[in-house]
C-alpha cells in the first residue's frame, strides 16, 4: 500500500491505496466523486478526464500515487456556490448531451480547450480538439455548439443565463 | 492491472539505482503505453520506477547548434515551446498531432523514443533530424538507435535522459492518420541540413521507422515537392493489414513526403 496526497475540488485529501489505482478509481471508489466516468478505459473515449494542475488528462491512464502533490479538478469542482460554470451552463442552454455519459469528460476538455486558445473558438477548431472525447449518441452538433458560446461566456462577454429565466 | 511495487525517485542516477537494484523493473514515463499494456495483462512488472519526480529529466533549451530536449518533456511542452518553435517547427507541429489534447499532456518524448512503436511520431523526427539520444551511459546516433519493432539499443539499466537535435534548415513532418484511431497510416519527417536530406517513414515499415533512400536522392538534386514527381517507394517491406495494404501505404509515403517537403519549404 502507498499514501498519496493531493488537492481535489480545493480540499486536501489523502488516501492510503493500492500502487495500480488509478486516478480514477480513487476518484470514483475512494472519495466518491462518481461525476467523473469511465467510458472505455483504453484512453480513447475521454469520459474520464478531469484537470490535473490545470491540465487535461485521462484519469482512467495515469496512477494516483503518480500525482502524489498534485491539484486535481474534477466535474464537482466546477460549478461556484450553487451556481453553474459558464461551460455547463452552456451545455444545458445548448442541450449539449444525449444520455450523458461523456459530459462531464467533455466539459471538462471543453475547459482545457479555452484555458489553452482563449475564448474565441472557431468550430474547426473544437472540432479538431475533441479529438480525444467520443460522443457515442455522436452529438457532437450542439456539443460543439455549446463549447463555442461556453467559451465566450467564459470570457464574460455572454450572459448566458437569459434574464427572463 | 497485476499488482506492483512503486518507486518515485527524485533523480535520473536514483532511478537507474534502482533499476539495477530491482528485478523485473520497469520505467514509466507518461505511462500512455505501459499502463495501457499492465491493465491487459500484457506486462506485468514487478517493480515500476515512475520517472514523474525526476526534474533532471525536464527543461527544453537550445545549446548552440542543437535544440536540446529532456526525456520527461511532454508532448504538449515540446508543442507549445517558443524554443522548439523557433529552433525546429516542423518538431512543435510533429508534437502538436500526436493523440489528443489530454493524451499530449502525460505521453513524453522520452517515453515515445524508447518504446518505438511503429506508428510512433517522434522516431522520424530523431532520424530524420539525425538525432543523438543521450542516456544515463551514452550517447547513441538516431542510426543506430532504432533496431526494429519496438526495439532500441537500449541495455538494461539504460534511461533516456534528453535528446539533441540539430538544427536543419528546412525539416517538416506530415503524416496520413487512420481517421478511426488517429494512428499514423503513414507519417513522414523531411530534413534539410546544408547538402544532407534525410527522408524519414513511420507507420510504413515492417521493422518501424525507415529512411526513404530514393526520396532523400531525389530531393538532394533538388529540394522542392517536384522533384518526389515520378519517384515511387517500393511495396516490398511495407506493413499491409485490415486499414491499408502495402501498395496503398507505399504511395502514401511519397504523397506525405511531397506535402512535407511542400510544408519546409514554405509552400
Amino acid at each position: 500500500m502507498a499514501t498519496v496526497s493531493m488537492t481535489v475540488n480545493g480540499k486536501a485529501v489523502t488516501a492510503t491505496v493500492d500502487p495500480r489505482t488509478l486516478l480514477v478509481q480513487l476518484l470514483r471508489e475512494n472519495l466518491r466523486l462518481t461525476g467523473t466516468h469511465v467510458g472505455c478505459d483504453t484512453s480513447q473515449c475521454g469520459a474520464c478526464v478531469v484537470h490535473v494542475d490545470g491540465k487535461a488528462v485521462k484519469s482512467c491512464t495515469a496512477l494516483a500515487v503518480s500525482l502524489d502533490g498534485a491539484s486535481v479538478t474534477t466535474i464537482e469542482g466546477l460549478a461556484t456556490n450553487g451556481a453553474l460554470h459558464p461551460m455547463q451552463e452552456a451545455f444545458r442552454e445548448h442541450h449539449g448531451l444525449q444520455c450523458g455519459y461523456c459530459t462531464p469528460g467533455m466539459i471538462m476538455a471543453a475547459v482545457d480547450m479555452v484555458n489553452r486558445r482563449g475564448n474565441d473558438l472557431d468550430e474547426k477548431t473544437i472540432r479538431e480538439d475533441l479529438d480525444g472525447n467520443i460522443c457515442r449518441c455522436t452529438g457532437y452538433h450542439n456539443i460543439v455548439k455549446a463549447i463555442a458560446a461556453g467559451a465566450e461566456a467564459m470570457g464574460g462577454k455572454v450572459q448566458v443565463r437569459q434574464a427572463a429565466e | 492491472m497485476y499488482a506492483f511495487a512503486y518507486h518515485r525517485p527524485a533523480t535520473a542516477r536514483q532511478a537507474a539505482g534502482l533499476l539495477a537494484k530491482k528485478e523485473d523493473a520497469k520505467l514509466l514515463a507518461g505511462g500512455h503505453t505501459l499502463l495501457p499494456t499492465m491493465k491487459q495483462r500484457l506486462a506485468s512488472p514487478a517493480h515500476l520506477v515512475d520517472l514523474g519526480a525526476c526534474a533532471d529529466l525536464k527543461g527544453i533549451e537550445r545549446k548552440g547548434r542543437n535544440l536540446v530536449i529532456g526525456a520527461m518533456s511532454t508532448h504538449a511542452e515540446v508543442a507549445a515551446s517558443p524554443v522548439v518553435q523557433e529552433a525546429i517547427p516542423g518538431l512543435a507541429y510533429l508534437a502538436s498531432h500526436i493523440g489528443d489534447p489530454h493524451v499530449r499532456h502525460r505521453g513524453t518524448i522520452g517515453g515515445s523514443v524508447a518504446n518505438n512503436d511503429p506508428a510512433a511520431d517522434y522516431p522520424s523526427a530523431c532520424l530524420a533530424l539525425g538525432a543523438t539520444i543521450v542516456t544515463n551511459k551514452r550517447k547513441i546516433e538516431a542510426d543506430a538507435f532504432f533496431t526494429g519493432l519496438y526495439e532500441t539499443a537500449l541495455e538494461e539499466g539504460e534511461i533516456i535522459t534528453k535528446i539533441a537535435f540539430p538544427v536543419a534548415s528546412k525539416a517538416a513532418y506530415a503524416k496520413f492518420r487512420n481517421p478511426a484511431s488517429r494512428y499514423a497510416l503513414v507519417g513522414v519527417f523531411v530534413a534539410k541540413r546544408g547538402s544532407d536530406v534525410r527522408v524519414a517513414v513511420i507507420g510504413a515499415g515492417e521493422g518501424g521507422v525507415f529512411r526513404w533512400s530514393e526520396g532523400e536522392a531525389a530531393l538532394k538534386a533538388r529540394f522542392a515537392p517536384k522533384s518526389l514527381d515520378g519517384v515511387k517507394a517500393s511495396a516490398k517491406g511495407i506493413n499491409a493489414d485490415m486499414h491499408a495494404d502495402a501498395e496503398y501505404r507505399a504511395h502514401l509515403i511519397g504523397v506525405m513526403a511531397k506535402e512535407a517537403v511542400a510544408r519546409a519549404v514554405g509552400k
